[in-house]
């Protein structure tokens, strides 16, 4: 008692297991720069050292499409400057 | 649908407090902060039924950022305070955190006995080797020889290790990380949550201001990567000697036992006073 137990195991393996599935997965990264207080953090640990930074040394991500969404950045952010999100499939010009 | 990071962001944090955090950039008491949060999130528990205590320093200062029910106390007695809101209702989740001169120097008297009665309780220490808030005097886990502002031509004295003499005290659970490895420090405050008994995590973290500079170990991104090489597993530390261990961090689980807890042999103890018919 009083100590926490487990309610509910989440679904880990959201994993589609169909072949489809292998299709490559894109990420979008983004940084609420009010918070970000240009630590390196982000930059120096990403493993695909796809953030880079601008011109007042905050993080920016330079190539999106190679984003692996491994969320290490998202995690070591010590201020909660960082969201990575499963990127939506874009809607067709004439797609109302 | 929000991703983990917003609904941490937008669910746990007090939005009426000041941010970005009154931390330094890069300081590691943020990561653990994260930590500490997906691991509440993880385990699906109401906000009403944690409670946060903390004492006094920079590791301090997280709870007051954080909604639950939060406690910021006086240096040293996260662990007193702790004591006396599960003693009055053993159906709360209680968390103190503390920096390692907040447990192990001024409240190191109230960490030892909390650990040997084994209390229901859970115990992050944030050991940043330093007194980070008041400037950067030597802690009980500075290390021998260490530059610090009270040891300015190298510390004399020797640091002790948190999670041995937690293991030592009596504690049920003893686990250690690093600011590095920010997904183990998840995984090992939810496991401690969830143990019966008094629970510790020690997590190695940066002050790169007030220690790493001194000491010439760089930023905050150069200590996270000296965090990184200095690990080693508890499996893999078991094939190594003395030796090789030298200068090493061990992250994992270093203990994990089933032992009575003083919360549930105090109910015990007064049904055994009140069936025994002594008048008292
Ligand atoms: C009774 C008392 N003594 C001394 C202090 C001064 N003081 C404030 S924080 C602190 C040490 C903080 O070090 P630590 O617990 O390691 O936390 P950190 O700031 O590194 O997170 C001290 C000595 C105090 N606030 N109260
Ligand atoms: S880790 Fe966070 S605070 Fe540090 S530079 Fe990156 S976004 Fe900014
Ligand atoms: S999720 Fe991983 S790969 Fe993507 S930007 Fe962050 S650290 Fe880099
Ligand atoms: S002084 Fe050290 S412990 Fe305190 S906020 Fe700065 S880096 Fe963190």
């Amino acid at each position: 008692m009083g100590k926490a137990t487990k309610k509910s195991e989440p679904v880990t393996d959201t994993k589609d297991k169909t072949p489809s599935s292998r299709k490559k997965k894109y990420f979008d990264v983004s940084f609420y720069h009010d918070w970000c207080k240009s630590c390196g953090i982000c930059m120096a640990f990403c493993p695909q050292k796809i953030i880079g930074t601008d011109s007042k040394g905050r993080p920016v991500i330079e190539d999106a499409d190679r984003c692996v969404g491994c969320r290490f950045c998202e995690i070591h952010c010590p201020d909660f400057a960082i969201t990575v999100s499963d990127r939506k499939p874009k809607r067709r010009i004439n797609d109302v | 649908m929000p991703t983990p990071a917003q609904a941490i962001r937008h669910e746990y944090l007090r939005h009426n407090k000041k941010f970005p955090h009154v931390w330094c950039p890069g300081c590691g008491n943020g990561i653990v902060m994260g930590a500490l949060l997906r691991a509440i999130h993880h385990l699906e528990l109401s906000k009403d039924e944690v409670v946060l205590t903390s004492g006094i320093g920079c590791s301090g200062r997280m709870p007051t950022y954080l909604d639950f029910n939060t406690l910021h106390t006086t240096h040293g007695r996260a662990l007193t305070f702790a004591t006396g809101v599960k003693l009055a209702n053993p159906a709360l989740n209680v968390v103190a955190i503390m920096g390692d001169g907040d447990a192990t120097a001024i409240g190191g008297n109230h960490f030892i006995h909390a650990a040997r009665r084994n209390l229901n309780l859970t115990a992050i220490i944030i050991n940043n080797s330093i007194y980070g808030m008041t400037g950067g005097q030597y802690s009980p886990t500075t290390p021998f020889g260490a530059i610090s502002t009270t040891s300015v031509y190298g510390h004399i004295e020797h640091a002790f290790s948190i999670a041995e003499l937690a293991v030592t005290a009596g504690a049920s659970f003893v686990a250690r990380s690093t600011v590095y490895h920010a997904d183990l420090i998840d995984r090992l405050i939810e496991q401690a949550m969830q143990k019966r008994g008094f629970a510790v995590v020690e997590v190695i973290s940066n002050c790169h201001v007030q220690y790493g500079r001194r000491n010439k170990l760089g930023g905050a991104v150069d200590m996270l990567k000296q965090f990184k090489e200095q690990a080693v597993t508890v499996s893999r530390a078991e094939k190594l000697s003395p030796e090789e261990l030298e200068g090493k961090t061990t992250i994992g689980v270093l203990v994990d036992r089933e032992l009575p807890v003083s919360t549930e042999e105090y109910k015990k103890v007064r049904r055994r006073a009140h069936e025994s018919g002594d008048k008292v």
